[in-house]
This record gives C-alpha cells, sequence and structure tokens, in this order.
C-alpha cells in the first residue's frame, strides 16, 4: 500500500519510518493514517492552540483530558467542553447530529462526572432554501432524537444563518457534567498489571476512517464517498452511563476513556501515552457485529456507545457483573505493561508495533504558511456615509427580529426536553444564558454560548476577542462569575496561508480576552476543512463559557421589569454598524471595522455587573449584543409583555445608537427605590437612564413607536 | 409513607422524582430495578417515571409493562394500594392494561417540551385531595407520544365513569383545542382506573415541585397522597 | 428441528388516528401526487423461530404478538409463514 492511501503525507510517511526505525506494515499505515489525521492530531492547530491561558485559579483541569474541569465548591467541580460533527452532519443530518450528542456526552462520562446539560451551536445556510430547511430539521431532531431519550437536558446553544454555511453546516456539541473532586476519573494513571476493558455497544463498521473523513473538503459527489455513517443508539448510552457511575462510585475504575475517533486504537493508545506505560490489545477479543473483521478495521471502527475501562484485574468478576446487569457488553481487550509500545495482537500474530507516544504525539507539524489576506484593508472600507440613515427604523426594527438568526428559537427547543434531571432554572428561551441549579448546594452554574462569525469575518483578532467577551458579559449581568471556557475553531482549510492566517489572529484576539478576564481555556476542539468548491464558511470560533453563582438571590434575570421602573443604559454610547446585524439586514453584506477590545473597560463592567446582581439592584438585565440596543429593548418588552417610553438626546447617528453593536453595554430595569444605589454602582462608568416601564409599545420619542404584540408577532414569525 | 420509584431500563426521571418526592414529603422513597420480584416491604405509593424505557421501541412502555417486577407491581394495585405512572409511566400502565386507552403519536410528529395549563376536574382522589376541583395548574409536558386514545364507544364510557382527572386547558381554565399541545382526545391529560387508585398522567408533577424550577403546582400531588395515607391510616 | 421464517405486518386499526400516515400523505400531494388519496403506515417485523413444525412456529409467532408486538387495542396484524 502506497502511503498517500492510508492518508498519510510524505513527510509524515518519513517521521514514522525515523520513529519506527523500520517501514510500517498495511495495518500500521492505516492506523496512522487516522491518528495523523487532522481530525485526530490536532497537527495544524497545535502551535496555535498553545496561545491560550490555561491556568487559573477555579480550574482543577485543563486541555489534555477528555474534558476541562472547574471548581466551584462544596468539593463539586464541573466538567466541560465542546466539539463539532460537521462533515457527518452534512451528509446525514439526523445521525451526524445525534452521534456528535453521544460523543461529547461520553467525554463528560469519561471523567467519571454524570453529564447534566447540553447545548448546540448551530450554523445553518441561506434561510428559506430547501438545502437549510433539510439540514435544519433533521439536524435539531437529531439532536432531540438523542440527547431526550439519553436523559440530558438539551438548555440552550446558539443558532446563526449565514449563505457560507450553505453546504458546510456547523453543529458543535456542549456538554457540562456534575462530579465530586475526590472522584474524578483520570486518563493518566494506568499502571502495568492493570487491564482494559471494552464496555459497551459490539465493535460493527460504523464510520470507519470517519476521523480522516472530517479532515477531507467534502468532494462535489457526497453520495460516492460516504463512508459507513456511524448511527447512534441513545438508549445504549444511558444504559452506557448509569453502568460507568455505578462503577465509579463502587471505586472500581482506575482509569476510562471514551471511544470516540478512531475507536478503540485511539482511546487505548492516549491512556497508555498519557500514563507513560505500554498496551498489549488483544483484538481476537473484541465482541464484533460484523463478520470478516479486518484488524484495522477493528482498530478504527467508530462504533457508538463504547467506552475502554482500565481497571485492577482483581475487580474483573464485580466489573462484570454490574455491566452485565445493565445488558452491556464487557470483554477484556488489553493488559497494560511496562515500556511505551503499543502492540496489536489477533491471536497469536502481532498485527501493529507502534510506540504509544508516537501514535497521539509524534505527527511532525505540516508546516502551513500564514499570509495577511490582500483584501483584508479592503473589508474595513466603510463609512458611515455608505449607508443613509433609514427612513423608517421601526420598519427596520421589525425585519430584524424577524430574521431567522435572531428570531424566536421556539420551533427548535421545544423539541428538546430542557428540564429533565430538575436542575433547570433558566432554560432556552428570550434569555441570553442558561442557569442551572446544582442540587445539594446553594450555587447555580450559568451557561452560555457564543459566537460572532461576521466580526471575526471583517478583523480576526477584534473579532476572535469579541466572541469571548460578549459571552463573558452575558454572564455577568445574570451574576455568573466566569470560570472557564470551552471553545470549538470551526476554519476552512489551514493550507491556503491566508485562511491559516485568519485562524491564528481570531485565537491571538480570543486569548488576549481570555487573559485580560481571568477566564482561562479548559478544554476545545477543532475543526478545519469546512469548505467545499462551492465556498468556504466564515471563520467560526464558538465558545462556551461556565459561570457560578454563589446564590439564588444573586442570579439576576431578564425578562422581569415592572411599571414604574426606570429602564437604564450601560456602556459608551459609541458602538458601531461594522459587522452588526442591521448592516447585514440593510446592505445584505457586512464591512468596516468592529470596535477593537478594550479590556480596561471589559474588567470594568464585568465587576460592576456582578456586584449590580449580588446586591439585588435591578430586577431585569439583558446585555446587548445582536441586533444592538434596539433587539435588546424589544426582547425586553416581549419577555415582559410591556414596554417603554423613552426619550432621550441620541448621542450619535440614530442607527448607530440603536442597532450599532460592540463593546461592554446591557440594559437594566432598576426599581425606584435602587435608582440611587444603581448610579452610584455604575458611577465612573458611562450610563444613561433611558426611559420609564410604561405602556404597550416600544416607544422611542421621534423615531418609532411599535406595539410589543407587533414585535412579538414579529419576533415569533420567523 | 413509603414509596418505591421502579427503574426500568431507559428510565430518566426515577432520581428526579425521588429528588422531589423526599424534598416535600421527607418520607423515604426506594429506587426499586425493574428485575425483581418484590417492592420495597410496606410500600404505600408505587411509581412508574417518565423516560424513554428500552429506548421506546416497538411501542412506548410496551417491552417495560413485560419486566419481571410488573407482577408484585400489578398485585400493590389490585390490594387497593396507590401505583402513579408518570409519562413514559403512563404509557406503561396502559400497555399493562392498568390503565384504558393509548398514547399514540403527538399530532405534530415532534417531541414537544413546555409548560402547559392543566384543570384538576378530580379532586376525590388520593392524589389531588389538596387542589380545588377545576384548578388551573402548569405542569411541564415534555413527550413525543401524548396524543391519548380511546375508540369511541370507550371514551364515552371513561367519560361517563368520570375516570379524566386532568385536561389541557388555557389559562382560564377553558378546555380547547387551542389549548391541546398534542391533539390527546378530549383533551386528555391524565385519567385513573374506576377504583381510584391508579393515576396516569403525561404532565410531570416532579419537574414543578420547587420554585427554582419555576412552579410549585406539582407539590400539591405529593402533599395529597400523604394526607390520604394518614387518613387511611396505612 | 427447522428454522421458520415470520413474517408479520403491524397496522393500526380502522378508527384510530394515523398521524404519521397523514403526515406522509400531505407530503406526497404537496410534492404533486394528486392522485394520492389516502396512506397508512405500519410495521413489518420478521421472526426466525426454531420449530418443530410450522404450525408451532405459528403458534409461537401469535403468541407473541399477543404478549408483546401487538397492541390489540390500536393495532391488528397479518402472518405469514414460510419454511
Amino acid at each position: 500500500m502506497h502511503y498517500s492511501e492510508a492518508g498519510l503525507t510524505e513527510l509524515e510517511y518519513q517521521a514514522l519510518v525515523k520513529e519506527l526505525g523500520r517501514e510500517p506494515n498495511d495495518t500500521e499505515m492505516l492506523i496512522m493514517g487516522v491518528m495523523w489525521s487532522e481530525h485526530c492530531s490536532y497537527k495544524s492547530t497545535k502551535k496555535i492552540l498553545s496561545g491560550f491561558p490555561t491556568k487559573g485559579r477555579y480550574v482543577l483541569m485543563g486541555p489534555g483530558e477528555n474534558a476541562g474541569i472547574v471548581d466551584i465548591g462544596d468539593g463539586l467541580g464541573l466538567a466541560f467542553k465542546v466539539e463539532s460533527h460537521n462533515h457527518p452532519s452534512a451528509v446525514a443530518p439526523y445521525q451526524g447530529a445525534a452521534t456528535g450528542v453521544g460523543g461529547i456526552i461520553r467525554d463528560i462520562l469519561a471523567l467519571g462526572a454524570r453529564p447534566i446539560a447540553s447545548m448546540d451551536g448551530l450554523f445553518f445556510g441561506k434561510p428559506g432554501s430547501s438545502k437549510t430547511r433539510n439540514l435544519s430539521t433533521g439536524i435539531v431532531k437529531g439532536i432531540g432524537g438523542y440527547g431526550n431519550a439519553v436523559g440530558v437536558p438539551t438548555v440552550g446553544g446558539k443558532t446563526f444563518y449565514h449563505e457560507s454555511y450553505n453546504d458546510n453546516p456547523l453543529v458543535n456539541a456542549f456538554c457540562i457534567g456534575l462530579v465530586n473532586v475526590d472522584g474524578i476519573v483520570s486518563s493518566k494513571t494506568a499502571e502495568p498489571g492493570q487491564i482494559a476493558v471494552l464496555v459497551g455497544s459490539k465493535t460493527g463498521r460504523d464510520g470507519i476512517a470517519g476521523a480522516a473523513f472530517a479532515s477531507v473538503e467534502l468532494a462535489e459527489d457526497t453520495k460516492a464517498s460516504r463512508p459507513n455513517i456511524q448511527i447512534g443508539d441513545p438508549f445504549v448510552e444511558k444504559l452506557l452511563i448509569e453502568a460507568c457511575l455505578e462503577l465509579k462510585e463502587k471505586g472500581l475504575i482506575v482509569s476510562m476513556q471514551d471511544m470516540g475517533a478512531a475507536g478503540i486504537t485511539s482511546s487505548s493508545s492516549e491512556i497508555a501515552a498519557k500514563s507513560g506505560v505500554g498496551m498489549i490489545m488483544h483484538f481476537d477479543m473484541v465482541p464484533l457485529r460484523e463478520e470478516g473483521m479486518t484488524p484495522w478495521e477493528i482498530a478504527l471502527s467508530e462504533s457508538q456507545e463504547r467506552m475502554l475501562l482500565v481497571i485492577l484485574p482483581e475487580k474483573l468478576e464485580e466489573v462484570s457483573a454490574i455491566v452485565r446487569k445493565w445488558d452491556l457488553d464487557c470483554a477484556v481487550i488489553g493488559e497494560v505493561v511496562h515500556g511505551s509500545e503499543y502492540i496489536i495482537m489477533d491471536g497469536e500474530n502481532t498485527v501493529a508495533h507502534l510506540d504509544a507516544s508516537t501514535i497521539g504525539e509524534g505527527c511532525p507539524d505540516p508546516g502551513w504558511k500564514m499570509k495577511e489576506p490582500s483584501d483584508l484593508h479592503d473589508r474595513w472600507d466603510f463609512e458611515l456615509e455608505d449607508l443613509p440613515l433609514s427612513t423608517d427604523l421601526g420598519k427596520d426594527l421589525i425585519e430584524l427580529l424577524a430574521t431567522p438568526s435572531l428570531g424566536d428559537k421556539s420551533w427548535i427547543f421545544e423539541q428538546y426536553d430542557h428540564m429533565v434531571q430538575i436542575n433547570t432554572s433558566i432554560g432556552p428561551g428570550n434569555q441570553d444564558v442558561s442557569v442551572l441549579r446544582i442540587k445539594g448546594t446553594s450555587k447555580m452554574a450559568a451557561l452560555s454560548m457564543e459566537a460572532d462569525p461576521c466580526k471575526c469575518y471583517l478583523d480576526p483578532y477584534r473579532g476572535g476577542a469579541e466572541t469571548v467577551a460578549r459571552s463573558i458579559r452575558s454572564l455577568a449581568v445574570c451574576g455568573a462569575r466566569p470560570l472557564g471556557m470551552t471553545n470549538c475553531l470551526n476554519f476552512p482549510s489551514p493550507e491556503v496561508p491566508e485562511q491559516y492566517w485568519v485562524l491564528d489572529q481570531v485565537v491571538r484576539g480570543m486569548a488576549e480576552c481570555c487573559r485580560k478576564l481571568d477566564c482561562p481555556v479548559v478544554s476545545g476542539n477543532v475543526s478545519l476543512y469546512n469548505e467545499t468548491s462551492s465556498g468556504r464558511i466564515l471563520p467560526t470560533p464558538v465558545v462556551g463559557i461556565v459561570g457560578l453563582i454563589e446564590t439564588e438571590d444573586h442570579l439576576l434575570p431578564s425578562g422581569k421589569w415592572e411599571e414604574g421602573d426606570h429602564l437604564f443604559y450601560v456602556g459608551a454610547p459609541n458602538p458601531v454598524l461594522s459587522g452588526s446585524e442591521y448592516q447585514r439586514l440593510r446592505t445584505g453584506t457586512v464591512k468596516g471595522r468592529p470596535l477593537d477590545f478594550n479590556s480596561s473597560a471589559e474588567m470594568d463592567f464585568l465587576e460592576r455587573a456582578l456586584k449590580t446582581a449580588s446586591a439585588g439592584l435591578a430586577r431585569s438585565g439583558r446585555v446587548i449584543k445582536g441586533g444592538g440596543l434596539c433587539v435588546a429593548l424589544a426582547k425586553e418588552c416581549i419577555a415582559n409583555g410591556s414596554g417603554i417610553r423613552m426619550k432621550v438626546n441620541i448621542p450619535t447617528r440614530k442607527d448607530v445608537f440603536l442597532f450599532g453593536e460592540g463593546g461592554p453595554r446591557a440594559i437594566y430595569a432598576v426599581p425606584s427605590n435602587r435608582v440611587v444605589l444603581f448610579r452610584k454602582m455604575w458611577e465612573g462608568f458611562p450610563f444613561m437612564m433611558l426611559a420609564k416601564v410604561e405602556g404597550d409599545s416600544l416607544h422611542i420619542e421621534d423615531t418609532l413607536d411599535i406595539p410589543v404584540e407587533y414585535l412579538e408577532k414579529a419576533w415569533r414569525n420567523n | 409513607m413509603k414509596t418505591s420509584v421502579i427503574i426500568f431500563p431507559g428510565s430518566n426521571c426515577d432520581r428526579d422524582v425521588i429528588h422531589a418526592v423526599q424534598e416535600i414529603t421527607g418520607e423515604p422513597v426506594a429506587p426499586v430495578w425493574h428485575k425483581e420480584d418484590t417492592l420495597c416491604p410496606d410500600t404505600d405509593l408505587v411509581i412508574l417515571p417518565g423516560g424513554f424505557s428500552y429506548g421506546d421501541y416497538l411501542r412506548c412502555g410496551a417491552m417495560a409493562s413485560t419486566s419481571p417486577i410488573m407482577k408484585a407491581v400489578r398485585d400493590h394495585a389490585s390490594s387497593g394500594r396507590l401505583l402513579l405512572g408518570i409519562c413514559n409511566g403512563f404509557q406503561v400502565l396502559t400497555e399493562s392494561r392498568l390503565l384504558p386507552g393509548s398514547l399514540l403519536s403527538n399530532k405534530t410528529l415532534t417531541f414537544i417540551c413546555k409548560r402547559c395549563y392543566i384543570k384538576v376536574e378530580r379532586t376525590d382522589t388520593p392524589f389531588t385531595s389538596l387542589y380545588n376541583e377545576g384548578q388551573v395548574v402548569q405542569f411541564p409536558i415534555a413527550h413525543h407520544e401524548g396524543l391519548y386514545f380511546l375508540p369511541p364507544g370507550e371514551l364515552r364510557e371513561l367519560e361517563d365513569n368520570g375516570q379524566v382527572v386532568f385536561r389541557y386547558c388555557s389559562p382560564d381554565g377553558e378546555v380547547s383545542p387551542d389549548f391541546n399541545p398534542n391533539g390527546a382526545l378530549n383533551n386528555i391529560a391524565g385519567v385513573k382506573n374506576r377504583k381510584g387508585n391508579i393515576l396516569g398522567l403525561m404532565p410531570h408533577p416532579e419537574r414543578a415541585s420547587e420554585s427554582v424550577l419555576g412552579g410549585t403546582d406539582g407539590a400539591l400531588m405529593w402533599r395529597s397522597i400523604i394526607k390520604w395515607l394518614e387518613k387511611e391510616g396505612a | 428441528m427447522n428454522s421458520f421464517h415470520v413474517k408479520i405486518l403491524v397496522y393500526l386499526k380502522e378508527g384510530v388516528l394515523d398521524t404519521q400516515g397523514k403526515a406522509v400523505a400531505k407530503s406526497l400531494i404537496d410534492s404533486g401526487y394528486s392522485n394520492l388519496m389516502n396512506v397508512r403506515v405500519g410495521k413489518y417485523i420478521q421472526l426466525w423461530i426454531n420449530a418443530i413444525s410450522s404450525e408451532d412456529a405459528l403458534k409461537e409467532a401469535e403468541k407473541m404478538c399477543d404478549d408483546l408486538l401487538v397492541n390489540q387495542l390500536i393495532e391488528q396484524y397479518e402472518i405469514e409463514i414460510e419454511s
């Protein structure tokens, strides 16, 4: 077999030969072809990702394990991660999305954590096209079909539409789990003499070489090149969750790894490499679903709902009994040994003989070049005069509310069980965060998921920073201190120097914001090659940030104002239209430069917002983001079912103030008896009183007057 | 009061129900695995919880209804003791013929998760004695197969016998198709057997038992049960 | 002992709401099949049973239908055996 048939480049092949000290056999080449694919090895992004800050005072486990874990006190930790499943969802929307949900749940389970919630970042193409409709319907059904059955509530997410995703929908699945700090299962603790046990479903030919598939641009005729799609079974996953947690409770697990991309091989070699040991795998012991599977098929199969456990040999009987109680397969398929070798045996024959760390770490840097896009400065070419002031801002608002990206998403989340496990205090709907109570404590976890691809396209560095900042602002307004972040970087091919430069810049911007706002990256995922011959996606970093609210009293919700409350605007009154949803609506595209990241303003806002919430200085709060102030006001009116009368001297051109985006800004409804304290809290930070809460329309003097029921109709009718 | 909560492979809401009942009543609640032959000793109340037993494969609740533990559950019910089926649990009860009817796919052919207004029609049951007759409460629903069905003759009989305990309604208590989320015949959300010791409902009272979750109308159900048991000298 | 292949068609009884059938019909009609009058959607279940005779296998299969495979309240079935 030629190395290129296995998916290896010449550079990689040479490196492999050098490591082995000989030529690899066919099985070894096929295995390394997958293990050194982009999806498995992160070869194109390892260096770039090292720019993220990963340490912080709440971080218990950072990148490098199955997921990250943050400390929330009371002996508890929250494990979380986001992962993409883009290419499979493009080809088989239901199963692609379903198995994406299943896969990330197992990553959380692998730490010994009980998965308690999911979120999804969904990026669809042109709204209204039948292709978008088919993809989005299938993907949403798949997320619901799997998540509901497995008993993990889907509590929020981010949904965004843009033509660039027409043939490349994105599905980023986020999961969070709760774990006792002293019960965390690591993948670094395997020791010689222990045995590796496969728990869960039988192994078939599902998704063979799917990991490599994810690293290749989708060919024109995907039907012809479609590999075996992974099929998910949420019922078995539910049994797997209960079995593994029961084993963990009884202290029977030394180390655990989920079988995702490249299944058995990646999970077992990872444990070996991280624990600094060797592994001998016995493929003739693997329970199979199909006849005549070859060793490399067994090695790379992506059959779902399987976990690899490392246990003490004397505990095998006890482990088997529990696993069989849950009607799952339990088979000893490997042994942990001294050294660092990774050996695959099929009966008496040695089929592959590699070094454990070579498999996971040895992939050479492909050395892609970076080059600033030549049209970058052209993208910034935008003056306000280029966009004449609209004659009907009210009509613009109605149209903006009805766009699929900003409009009501209940058609999506009413298909998700967002309440199972009875922890959901604030679920999906007309708010910016999801909030879960933590049973047995007074604490609550707040979750935010964000993306801003248009701004990343215009200015990668600023867009990256804004993406992270936007998520942190949402958490701050509801009273949650950010503890840590996970992220999924969805980008086109890194082999194009301009695109690789953009990726690097986006990460730099994100990292700067993480550093300044003390929000380390604890886990993440990268999905590259999101492009076809007809186009490539916008640079789309997706972030998931987890924050902590000390007690329910400190939670500041949205949609809770009352008549007579004073509505305040906090934040600098000079946002920009560049890269905004409004600009997209009015011009069909985005141009100009988003605001620069202002770290001191962000830090200041964060602290004041947290204190505003914990001191109970406002009744309702909402961050300003997509669609700007006007959309935030409209959404708040809709949530409350009542309006405001606003009369202010608008300091900039009207549409800039009402629809501009960027920078830390929020609206707060403050009861009259707290106004003095509120003003004191925000003294020194730009703010102004906008309106009184009264009436049943959104009334902005000399600008627009729309009854709240019309706003709601537009928002719900998208 | 002693409660046994049955766990089938794929049940999801067992832990939720255990938590809610314990929080509200402070009484012992124990999980019982579906392969057991007996319930916990002196069980007063058996709950079949929500979820996706057997993945909802074949028909919802069909395979669970043939589980070994169901014999003990039937004996418990035929002795007049209390049996409550929530959502998937209701489906198990209809498949077991412990309650009349069948739950078909929602008319929208989608899963629906949202809070609904429910009218309490019978307050003379052990499960609803603390509600007011005609009271409108809010319970969440979360199901794909909640369309309650009976052939016309049997449906008439069910209504004539006053076996309908809960109906979907408007916030003002109006029972109309506009406020029927899944197409259930006659807006039926929950029914009891003739004797009144078995209740099945599609909405989830355990999800509406604590204010942090958005409502406490469900808490009255657990309190009703305890009050009834005290009166009966259980 | 022989292996018998039993084929069972399970479908909703007349008078039972077939929401799936309705949705499928609408979809087809919307796609242009204006001559389509009605759709009902059912299940096809196959069993492979070891038995001494086909009568025994059929009896087994019918019992399985009564015990689990068919909900007699809302479904009916047709059964066919192949030796």
